[in-house]
């Protein structure tokens, strides 16, 4: 039986909601902050952000994080920008528009009140960055420098060269180690969540295994804080870290917490396509080249000239063709369904003949090369590091990848999940992107998820906990998750079969790619399905990790994480197929115009679905928040 | 392409390493370094053998966590690329690769080639930051940066925090990856008020971690995948004095 259920959004007007929730928090005193324990996993944008501002109130903050800094979360690969509606441009943005746009880009698939929340907060960050030192592009007279990005018609992206992540994520590092020095932040790197603790039903800690010993260990705390990025790896080939995973919100869906929308994956229009088997990940280019860059494939899918002879009207740059207004600023979903078509139809350039052409020539003619190379310099030499080519002197080639996973654990409007005090933070949450993400706001969520909204949603929480003695870690629920995470990594390590981990979760990613990946189709889902039952099973009984438990073992970590993409995966099939229409990133063959472009169903899938574990991975409970729009009325989502 | 391997192996901090010898064909000129020691791992697990650890994570060249001695040279023969960067077309057929870990006394060996680097982030911890709080900020353009003076300090801030300056040098120094911090701040108008304090705890931090002085042999930029410059350093020894001798 599916349940409806609600995300305790403040009353008022959409503008003011987040004033009158400010209004009414509930507050925690100096001096009892002081007494509270927060547990953050996690240290990229997002995490390290929430630990240092948690912390400078004066809350006593443990962080944690797999890498062997905390610098080197995923954030930092984050290249383009970050938003915000600053409107120094004078080219009529506004809080409004920003939530419009944002919302729209989603396809009107995400909670109103937060996109207008996060829309409100994002001049902030600009000012709290700049004042940490982040070295954002600058105009000669001084002032801030902004560009435009895919899915908007005003300039409202600020960005330190195409770096833009990692400078972020530097503030927030050095923000977060400042406190470190104070003595009010507590850091175990190298240190991987392996479950939370529940005392009471409500979240108390975890359990996390040292790297560098194996150690399995106990943490408590008043409230735990999930930051740990998405998914999107699960795919095997994507534009993530190797080390990203799901593990955490996937251990904590089966404590309790809903997943919502897991199904919902940005593939991202402009990364470098795959060159052969071995490959490990793919490598993005930022979005921001498509700002002068033209995409492009040959008219004649036989064509075998090289691209810079071949004529203007034998070139099809089908993204100006077909959706005029945005042009090659289409948002992401579009740009990359369009690639694919393009691909299908056998049009695809490279040797394999899946990518499509990102040309600079009239740019470079246009403002000279040296421009060019100010605004993307280290783009472009990455470009050629990876494939031997010089972009200034013929087109980039560029595919399709899994980047941005807009789901994640379903959160209230205080950014609470279904387990009282677990909270989730930035791209491990679901709430703000719809079904699609607009580019330059994945940084902007992160920060403004730990810089200004958690420090009042998470005190609003810990009000109710000033009474609540430090968590004892010898306490029966401890004992009994560790005991269960020592016995699954054993379990691992018994199986002596003959497959690494690699290998099912490259297989793995192959299925969800093909069959869930830029076009979903029911039987297409179904076999999916199947395929991954199979695929479990496989991977129970025929499992190969070296080693032991405690030590260094890179071989166990990928074997906990995959176990739980192999979960996972089936969730998301089963979510893209009970989604009977297509919204933004989520394109079901089966509903589409006669253009080929998305049809939405709002009168029957107006919600987001929020799944809820059952103790079998085949049978989860779809729960529903209905999505409603008092402020906009959902339109056809229309870039041409 | 046939790749033969001399590979350092140690069990953990304490116990003595050694070079290991593997024999890899059908490597692909197109992988990257580190997909070809993937390659190394499968078929060393499939055999019942330990695989090599490494760090490693984005395999974009920004997170700063991979890196490795190679052929005696960090992260490899390419100028200013990382590990995760290099790619197999940079060797030949029939080639020997010596591969070892970052060797550093402030950076002990976890085990084989990943080693401990959380030395840096005590030198970030003692001062590598502004000291503003969350919600202090003033309105981002109220303190105009010129253009000349952001991108000098991104010069700066790009150090990626990989540990090749300090593996390079003869001494083990963590001059460059040091003053790069401060050098960034201290050409901020948000970072300058605080660069007299900062830069004397940062260098008094980086003498306690047990990293070297620099003689100025100025291999560190070389060997540095963001080519930071040594500049750096020189700024950072002269905000160093000026800060004694102002406190006199």
């Amino acid at each position: 039986m599916s349940i409806t259920i609600k995300a305790t959004i403040p009353e008022g007007p959409i503008a003011e909601k987040w004033s009158n929730y400010k209004a009414k928090a509930k507050l925690v005193s100096p001096n009892n902050r002081k007494k509270l324990e927060v547990i953050v996993v996690g240290t990229g944008l997002a995490g390290a952000s929430a630990a240092a501002s948690l912390a400078e109130m004066g809350y006593n903050v443990k962080s944690f994080c797999f890498q062997d800094s905390a610098r080197r979360a995923h954030s930092v690969a984050a290249q383009g920008g970050v938003n915000a509606a600053k409107n120094y441009k004078n080219d009529g943005d506004s809080v409004y528009r920003m939530f419009y746009d944002t919302l729209k880009g989603g396809d009107f698939r995400s909670r109103e009140a937060n996109t207008y929340r996060l829309a409100e907060c994002s001049a902030s960050l600009i000012d709290q960055a700049v004042a940490q030192g982040v070295p954002f592009g600058r105009e000669y007279g001084g002032y801030l420098r902004n560009r435009s990005f895919g899915g908007v018609q005003v300039s409202r992206t600020f960005y330190a060269r195409g770096q833009t992540g990692q400078q972020l994520l530097l503030g927030s590092y050095q923000a977060l180690l400042r406190q470190q020095n104070a003595g009010k932040v507590k850091l175990y790197t190298r240190h991987e969540m392996l479950d939370i603790v529940m005392i009471d039903c409500k979240a108390r800690g975890i359990i996390a295994r040292n790297l560098d010993t194996g150690a399995i260990e106990r943490h408590g705390a008043h409230t735990v804080v999930l930051a740990t990025g998405g998914f999107g790896k699960i795919y095997y080939l994507s534009t993530l870290a190797m080390g990203c995973n799901a593990s955490a919100i996937w251990r904590a869906h089966k404590k309790g917490a809903f997943m919502a929308n897991p199904s919902w994956t940005q593939i991202h229009p402009t990364s470098l396509p795959q060159s052969g088997e071995h490959q490990s990940k793919l490598t993005l280019m930022s979005e921001s080249l498509r700002n002068d860059g033209r995409i492009w494939v040959p008219k004649d899918k036989n064509e075998t000239r090289l691209p810079g002879i071949i004529p203007e009207e034998d070139r099809d740059y089908y993204l100006e063709r077909k959706y005029p207004a945005f042009g090659n600023l289409a948002p992401r979903d579009i740009a990359s369904r369009a690639a694919k078509e393009q691909i299908d139809l056998g049009k695809g350039v490279g040797p394999l003949k899946n990518a499509v052409y990102l040309d600079f020539a009239r740019a470079i003619k246009e403002y000279g090369q040296e421009v060019i190379a100010e605004r993307y310099g280290n783009l472009f030499t990455m470009y050629k590091k990876i494939t031997g080519i010089d972009a200034y002197k013929e087109p980039m080639k560029i595919s399709p990848a899994a980047h941005f996973s807009m789901g994640g654990l379903w959160v209230d409007y205080d950014l609470q999940t279904s387990i009282a005090g677990l909270f989730a933070i930035g791209e491990a949450n679901f709430s703000d992107h719809g079904a699609n993400r607009l580019g330059a706001n994945s940084l902007l969520q992160a920060c403004v998820d730990g810089y200004f909204i958690l420090p009042y949603t998470l005190q609003n929480y810990l009000a109710d906990e000033i009474r609540t003695p430090k968590t004892d870690i010898d306490h029966p629920a401890f004992k009994e998750t560790e005991m269960k995470v020592r016995e699954q990594l054993e379990s691992f390590l018994k199986c002596k079969g003959s497959k690494t981990a690699e290998e099912f979760h490259k297989e793995l990613g192959k299925e969800l790619y093909d069959k869930c990946g830029l076009l979903r189709t029911k039987e297409g889902l179904q076999k999916a399905i199947e395929n991954i039952k199979k695929l479990r099973k496989e991977f129970r009984e025929n499992l190969l990790v070296p080693g032991d438990v405690e030590e260094v073992n890179s071989e166990l970590e990928k074997a906990g994480r995959v176990s739980d993409y192999m979960e996972l995966a089936e969730l998301m099939c089963i979510d893209a197929l009970q989604r009977e229409e297509s919204c933004g990133a989520h394109f079901r063959a089966e509903h589409q115009t006669e253009e080929g472009e998305a049809r939405r169903d709002d009168e029957n899938y107006c919600y987001s679905a929020a799944w809820e574990w059952t103790g079998n991975p085949s049978s989860p409970v779809l729960n529903k928040e209905p999505l409603v729009f008092d402020t906009v009325t959902p339109t056809v989502r229309s870039y041409k | 392409m046939k790749i033969y391997l001399k590979i350092w192996r140690q069990k953990n901090s304490q116990s003595k390493g050694g070079f290991v010898d593997y024999t890899l064909t059908e490597v692909s000129k197109d992988m990257s370094f580190l997909e070809m020691l993937d390659m190394l791992n499968i078929q060393l697990v499939k055999k019942g053998e330990r695989p090599v650890e490494f760090d490693h994570d984005c395999r974009e060249g920004i997170c700063g966590q991979c890196g490795v001695m190679i052929n005696g040279i960090a992260h490899g023969p390419l100028k200013h690329t990382t590990t995760c960067q290099l790619h197999m077309r940079s060797f030949e057929d029939g080639d020997t690769i010596y591969v070892e870990p970052f060797k550093a006394t402030a950076f002990p060996i976890v085990r084989d080639l990943k080693v401990n680097r959380s030395s840096l982030d005590h030198i970030i911890a003692s001062g590598g930051y502004v000291s503003v709080d969350t919600g202090q900020a003033p309105e981002a353009n109220s303190i105009p940066v010129t253009h000349e003076q952001a991108e000098a300090a991104f010069d700066s801030a790009a150090c990626i925090g990989c540990g090749a300056c300090v593996a390079s040098c003869k001494n083990s120094s963590a001059a460059l990856f040091t003053s790069a911090k401060i050098s960034q701040l201290a050409q901020l108008p948000q970072g300058n008020k605080e660069t007299p304090q900062r830069v004397v705890s940062m260098v008094n931090q980086m003498e306690e971690e047990g990293f070297g002085h620099c003689s100025f042999t100025e291999a560190c930029q070389v060997e540095c995948p963001e080519d930071i410059s040594v500049l750096n350093i020189a700024r950072m020894n002269y905000e160093y004095n000026r800060s004694r001798l102002l406190k006199k």
